[in-house]
């Protein structure tokens, strides 16, 4: 293979809320390939892990005007300003980073010690803490995913984009001569499982990539949708995400931010 | 029994009694130290912290006793840097004070951690961003500025000053602790100012995010100010508290009545600076954001108004302006008030930096989340103050903590008449207590 200047990736999804059915395949995929543990009685949500979760929006009018829409919110690995993604700057001891090389925002198990300050920085609650050893029911841990190390009481956990994914892709490729990473190579377990294909995930900083096509990402303006039909959850807080969505419906779009009564403020990323 | 430990010309309640109060209290130490246990080796399981709460009543407890020990570092500056001799009288029973505080906040941070056997990484792996990472090196290194101040008290215990080695020791340290409150100073302003960034940095909180100069937040300044305005309260009303327990005057009016003003002082400079804070953060700040500040106080059961009043009004204009008037702080009640009012502002505010922001939602389609502690960490955030109650009681009984105690509680007895005292003594005390500090 030709060493030499790669171009810089930046993975991220897009999920169109349109057609997601809230069916929680991509929690299940997630959890399976992950190796996330969970409790006996997963009825506190509150001390549960789930790297994607379904949450369940209504735009709060009464029947028959009652509108649903599911949104599966996983990691949304912010960019921040120049990789200093809210969780990451905070970190004390390093065990977060932003991938320069692929726009992943990491977590390293064996560094975090737990004091959960990544927690605190990051609004969508998409880090969880283990707050107990994984136990597995007898005979499941045989079916534990090889390619990724269970976690420990004590220590955070979030989404990586299914990492492992990727060095096995990029291993391959790099076996057979190749450079890139073709796009369907390297896709995370969430956007394979969805029933509806409202997952899309790729490469946002190439053109080829669907994923790219969908949102059109405004690199002058700090990666803002083009897409009028597509946002990013708390744009205005700048935390620069690289999860977005697409939803035909207004309330959907305006449910991704907060604005003012009276709407002294636009929104940040006003696409619709 | 333990006479020969005793300061010289200082009495001290029979041994049996002394014995009964580390008794009850060391029940209490030993409840922590059980919850404690439980949190180590059961894991964080045993706390009633989840996902929206990573941070809660430790980490409060954290902040707070932090603020309230800026007493230690903020006499000691008064002392050694500006020079307000006077302070002399209470700096030993400061640095006590906060060597408590500090020791017990590396306590509750080895619990808080869900991995204390790694805690070592936020050195080893240091993150330079991290507000956190200052708050590790300055704290440590704080607390053993701290050590450093508190071993010469341990060395003028009556025992352990004949040694000659010691008695040289404790003596030199005392010859160079200029220095150490100097850079202790300078640690704390640090750490205090970073635990003020912990909270100010979070740009994906609205509640607790603010503008700032160069890496610092306005809550970073705001920290350092609030400590060494509501710390000297802390030290004053534990040093009542102790005067009442003991039955006895221990430091001068015109001592208590200095630290008092200044500290009134600085109380109100700091509560002008937390409304000019709290104003712009409402009017600029959080609209940037998409809130209004009713956003973060309405639609709970909790977090009203009320909260924003009582800190700035209550606990923070009420005791300032008592403090600051010469009528207020010599009225020995509303003194008092004063001082209670001000430990009860200053942990308020570290309360809502920490709970606040985790309950206030940021998502549209998120919730509120309340929380209140497990008892293992309330009988843990109650194990430092047993701890500190013992280290004062061992600390006032065994050492020099006051160094007028002996002059203001002459003993009596048949070969040292109390006249032939009072004769000598009263008139100096009397001269004190009219000093140019207070006059």
């Amino acid at each position: 293979m030709k060493q030499g200047h790669h171009p810089v990736k930046k993975y991220g999804m897009a999920i169109d809320l349109d057609k997601c059915t809230g069916c929680g395949a991509c929690m299940v995929a997630c959890m399976s390939e992950n190796n996330v543990p969970f409790k006996e009685d997963e009825s506190n949500k509150l001390d549960s892990i789930t790297w994607m979760r379904v949450y369940k929006l209504t735009n709060g009018k009464a029947y028959p005007d009652t509108e649903i829409c599911y949104l599966p919110r996983p990691c949304q690995h912010c960019e921040g300003h120049n990789g200093h993604a809210p969780c990451v700057s905070v970190c004390p001891a390093t065990a977060t980073d932003y991938d320069g090389e692929t726009g992943i925002v990491s977590q390293i198990y064996t560094r975090c010690f737990g004091c959960r300050y990544c927690m605190a920085a990051c609004p969508y609650h998409a880090r969880y803490f283990n707050w107990w050893d994984p136990v597995w029911p007898d005979g499941m841990e045989k079916y534990l995913s090889p390619d990724v190390s269970p976690r420990m009481r004590g220590v955070v956990e979030k989404c990586s984009l299914c990492f492992h994914r990727y060095q096995q892709a990029r291993d391959k490729a790099i076996f057979e001569g190749r450079s890139e990473v073709a796009e369907e190579e390297y896709q995370t377990a969430c956007a394979q499982a969805c029933p509806a294909g409202a997952i899309t995930f790729g490469d946002l900083n190439n053109p080829k990539h669907a994923v790219h096509q969908m949102v059109q990402p405004d690199k002058k303006h700090g990666g803002r949708p083009k897409n009028p039909k597509a946002f990013r959850l708390l744009e205005r807080l700048g935390t620069n995400p690289k999860i977005y969505y697409l939803s035909s419906r207004e309330w959907v779009r305006r449910a991704g931010d907060n604005y003012l009564a009276g709407g002294s403020g636009k929104k940040a990323a006003s696409h619709g | 029994m333990d006479s020969a430990l005793i300061p010289r010309g200082v009495k001290r309640c029979p041994i049996w009694q002394f014995a009964l109060g580390l008794g009850i209290v060391g029940i209490v130490l030993l409840w922590g130290v059980y919850a404690m246990l439980l949190c180590w080796f059961k894991g964080l399981n045993q706390t009633n912290m989840n996902d929206y709460y990573g941070f809660a009543l430790w980490i409060w407890a954290d902040l707070a006793v932090i603020a309230l020990g800026g007493g230690a570092f903020f006499t000691g500056f008064l002392r050694y840097l500006i020079g307000k001799d006077e302070l002399k009288n209470i700096i030993n029973f400061a640095v006590v004070i906060g060597f408590i505080c500090y020791s017990s906040a590396l306590l509750i941070l080895g619990m808080d951690v869900g991995q204390p056997l790694r805690s070592w990484f936020i050195f080893w792996h240091a993150n330079v961003h991290s507000m956190l990472t200052e708050v590790a090196f300055c704290l440590s290194c704080y607390f053993a500025v701290l050590t450093i101040e508190y071993i010469p008290l341990i060395l003028e215990n009556r025992r352990i000053n004949k040694v000659p080695f010691f008695h040289n020791l404790g003596h030199n340290m005392h010859e160079v602790m200029a220095i150490f409150a100097a850079t202790g100073a300078f640690l704390s302003f640090f750490h205090q100012g970073s635990l003020g960034g912990v909270a100010g940095v979070l740009f994906g909180r609205p509640f607790a995010v603010r503008e700032g100069v160069l890496i610092w937040p306005w809550t970073f300044f705001l920290f350092t100010w609030s400590a060494a305005a509501y710390g000297p309260c802390f030290t004053l009303l534990v040093t009542r508290i102790t005067e009442i327990i003991s039955g006895k005057k221990l430091v001068k009016e015109n001592v208590i009545l200095l630290l008092a003003k200044i500290s009134g002082w600085m109380i109100g400079t700091y509560i002008l600076a937390k409304i000019i804070d709290t104003w712009y953060w409402a009017t600029v700040t959080a609209p940037a954001r998409g809130f209004s500040l009713m956003d973060f106080y309405s639609n709970n059961s909790l977090y009203g108004i009320w909260i924003l009043v009582l800190e700035i009004v209550v606990c923070g204009i009420v005791p300032a302006a008592i403090l600051m008037t010469r009528t207020g702080r010599r009225n020995p009640t509303a003194r008092l008030v004063a001082f209670v009012l001000g430990v009860i502002g200053v942990c308020l505010n570290r309360w809502v930096m920490v709970l606040q922001t985790m309950a206030v939602p940021v998502m549209t389609f998120d919730t509120w989340q309340l929380y209140y502690p497990s008892w293992q960490e309330v009988a843990t955030t109650i194990l430092p103050v047993a701890y500190g109650v013992i280290l004062i009681m061992i600390s006032f009984r065994y050492l020099p903590i006051f160094p007028q105690e002996a002059e203001l509680n002459p003993i009596v007895t048949s070969d040292h008449p109390i006249e032939e005292f009072v004769s000598e003594q009263l008139p100096a005390v009397a001269a004190q207590d009219l000093s140019p500090a207070e006059s």
